[in-house]
């Protein structure tokens, strides 16, 4: 009785000796421009190829921009990006370059491009590689030195991690989204909850979900300190990958289905630690601090330093206040915003935009704030456009730009300043994240949206139909 | 040619933080660079203007082993991070627990991460805070820190980092040894 992480990891496994990390195969390495110079240079300066082009690819997203005509400003970028065409066409390995009309975040064309596939393993140099876990897949981040292992090898040295089951039960309530049942489960159990653990997302709330609310789930799960978060693949992931540009075809396709459904933990397999969130109950979240830890619902106050278990704890707490310029024992309902981004690799996707747009629509902006909405991708983009959602979003005073991380980051010039406040649908409340001195409170896109239109941190509720 | 640890004997940095982030000790906006070098001056980037971080503070110069609080790294898989805390100078930081990405890069550039039980990491700290003279020594071959007051404690090192530091021995060249099970699995699999 083996569970999905045990599965995927035993069909890895190249070797295993005493006192040695196992050598773990690697199926997909995904590329970009920021973590992957110094890993090519490794792997030039030994003199060694790419093993496996075939199993790479690249994408350029951190530090492009994302204004219309793309024109990159910043010199260090600019040769940052150029430094990532020279690699990928002296070692063979597929590149969407700003020119490519697949470009986008690596985490959002991996899957969309079907190469992102249930019971792989894929890395890249950026810890929001657990996106892909929505697939059943084994995905994590590594370090450049890493990059370069993968490159060189198409292996890693990786020691098993344990297992956590996160089990989400029940119906969400109108106005409660995936994003709000991930920064439930960080604001339970921490930044360093999940750390040395893979999370494994199960329940029924779970199974409901579309494939872009899985993603978002998956994809924060390093915020909870985990390796990688997973979910048994299902019909659900298999419409999802059928028919997209690298999946299976065929008699490929149903051979590789048929693998597939051998993924999901066995009945009786045990995780080596187990928590269940009832989504009944659950309210829009959002994060008053300066960790995705430091999350409540919407309507509660933020927490005093008074209330926490440990001098610890209360001293992060009062050090997070006071970067955050809030008062502790008072809801952020009400708290003036500045800027309102809705994008990243958590919540850039077509889902994601609906739910934006379902509350923008007909309605204008603050003229105190500044909105951006960033798609995840090129395809997204047009996409998007197809639907005639861009008109929504201009229509409303916001801004639709073009696809890369963008303010989730804040690498390419889309930032906020020191003090402004932010509503985000991205990953990290980290200080400074969003640009230096800046502030964020972390959300879904529909309560993203609702604040961009009052100006203010808002439970969205009171705005839906 | 890998990093190189075997011991070390230092003054210490207190940073009594908790959940530290890499985006701290590294701001993204200095990830636009294409090698290792150059980055010690964007080590704590934005705590460091202000002039009281204990950075600036001249008892900090030349120290080696930085006392931290728990959950260092957590955030950004960015090797940066590592890369700039070496760069500045140090050697090893000290925590109650490390995410598990810092702690894979900082094993591999030489910068060990040594995780002490609640109990140890205050005595360490209190020693540290009765005077900035006081030195800690760590011996990476018998995972044995030594404490300012003489008293020795263990701690945990993954035999193979251990290994490769004490051996100055890149990682990859373990790897490059498996090429013949790397191809074995490639051929068995149809990968």
């Amino acid at each position: 009785m083996k569970t999905l992480f045990e599965k995927v990891w035993n069909d890895h496994v190249v070797n295993t000796e005493a006192n040695r990390p196992a050598v773990l195969y690697i199926d997909l390495h995904l590329i970009h421009e920021v973590t992957s110079p110094q890993a090519f240079q490794g792997i030039r300066n030994r003199g060694m190829k790419v093993r496996r082009p075939d199993r790479t690819l690249a994408t350029m997203d951190h530090s492009t921009p994302t204004t219309p005509g793309l024109k990159i400003v910043d010199p260090l970028a600019a040769k940052q990006l150029e430094t990532l065409v020279n690699n990928c066409a002296e070692f063979g390995v597929e590149l969407h370059s700003l020119t490519s009309d697949k470009q986008g975040i690596v985490h959002v064309i991996g899957p969309e491009l079907g190469r992102t596939q249930p019971g792989m393993t894929i890395v890249c140099g950026d810890s929001h590689t657990s996106t892909h876990g929505a697939f059943g897949s084994l995905a994590f981040g590594i370090g450049t030195s890493e990059v370069e292992h993968v490159l060189a090898t198409q292996c890693l040295l990786q020691h098993k991690p344990k297992t956590f089951e996160v089990r989400f039960e029940g119906t969400p309530a109108k106005g409660v989204t995936a994003k709000d049942f991930i920064l439930a489960v960080i604001a339970q159990i921490g930044t360093d909850g999940g750390t040395g653990h893979v999370l494994e997302y199960t329940g029924s709330a779970i199974r409901a979900l579309d494939m872009e609310s899985r993603m978002t789930i998956s994809n924060m799960s390093i915020e909870a300190g985990a390796r990688a978060g997973m979910v048994a693949p299902d019909d659900t992931t298999f419409e999802y990958v059928a028919g997209r540009e690298a999946a299976p075809k065929g008699a490929e396709w149903d051979a590789a289905v048929a693998r597939w459904r051998q993924l999901p933990t066995d009945e009786g397999a045990t995780y080596d630690q187990s928590m269940t969130i009832d989504v009944n109950t659950l309210e829009p979240m959002i994060t008053y601090g300066t960790n995705p830890g430091m999350g409540v619902a919407v309507t509660q106050p933020v927490p005093t330093p008074e209330s926490m278990k440990s001098a610890a704890a209360r001293a992060d707490l009062e050090k997070a206040l006071k970067y955050m310029g809030l008062e502790a024992g008072k809801p952020l309902t009400g708290k003036p915003v500045d800027v309102v981004f809705i994008g990243s690799c958590t919540n850039s996707r077509m889902s994601d935009l609906r739910a934006a747009a379902s509350v923008l629509k007909g309605r204008k902006v603050a003229s105190s704030v500044r909105t951006l909405v960033v798609p995840g991708s090129k395809q997204i983009k047009r996409e998007a456009e197809a639907e005639g959602l861009h008109t929504i979003f201009t229509d409303a005073g916001a801004e639709w730009r073009e696809a890369g991380c963008s303010m989730c980051i804040a690498m390419n010039g889309d930032q906020i300043n020191a003090g402004q406040y932010a509503v985000s649908t991205s990953n990290r409340n980290f200080e400074g994240r969003q640009g230096k001195g800046g502030r964020t409170f972390l959300a879904s896109p529909l309560t993203a949206a609702a604040c961009a239109i009052t100006g203010k941190v808002t439970d969205v509720r009171t705005m839906l139909p | 040619m890998g990093h190189q640890f075997t011991t070390l004997t230092s003054r210490v940095i207190p940073l009594p933080v908790d959940n530290v982030d890499t985006d701290q000790i590294i701001p993204a906006r200095f990830l636009k660079v294409t090698d290792k070098n150059g980055l010690a001056e964007h080590a704590f980037a934005d705590w460091r203007q202000d002039p009281a971080f204990i950075i600036n503070q001249p008892e900090a110069q030349g120290c080696t082993i930085l006392l931290a609080g728990d959950n260092f790294g957590s955030g950004s898989s960015r090797e940066h991070a590592p890369w700039a805390l070496t760069a500045w100078g140090l050697r090893a930081v000290i925590s109650t627990r490390f995410a598990d990405i810092f702690k894979s890069n900082a094993l591999k550039n030489g910068l060990l991460p040594v995780e002490v039980s609640p109990e140890v990491h205050a005595q360490l700290m209190a020693a540290r805070e009765q005077s900035a003279s006081v030195e800690i020594s760590l011996d990476l071959e018998s995972q044995t820190l030594t404490a300012p007051d003489g008293s020795k404690i263990t701690f945990d090192v993954d035999p193979f980092a251990k290994h490769c530091l004490l051996n100055g021995m890149d990682q990859l060249d373990y790897l490059v040894a498996h090429k013949s099970e790397i191809e074995a699995f490639e051929a068995r699999t149809g990968s």
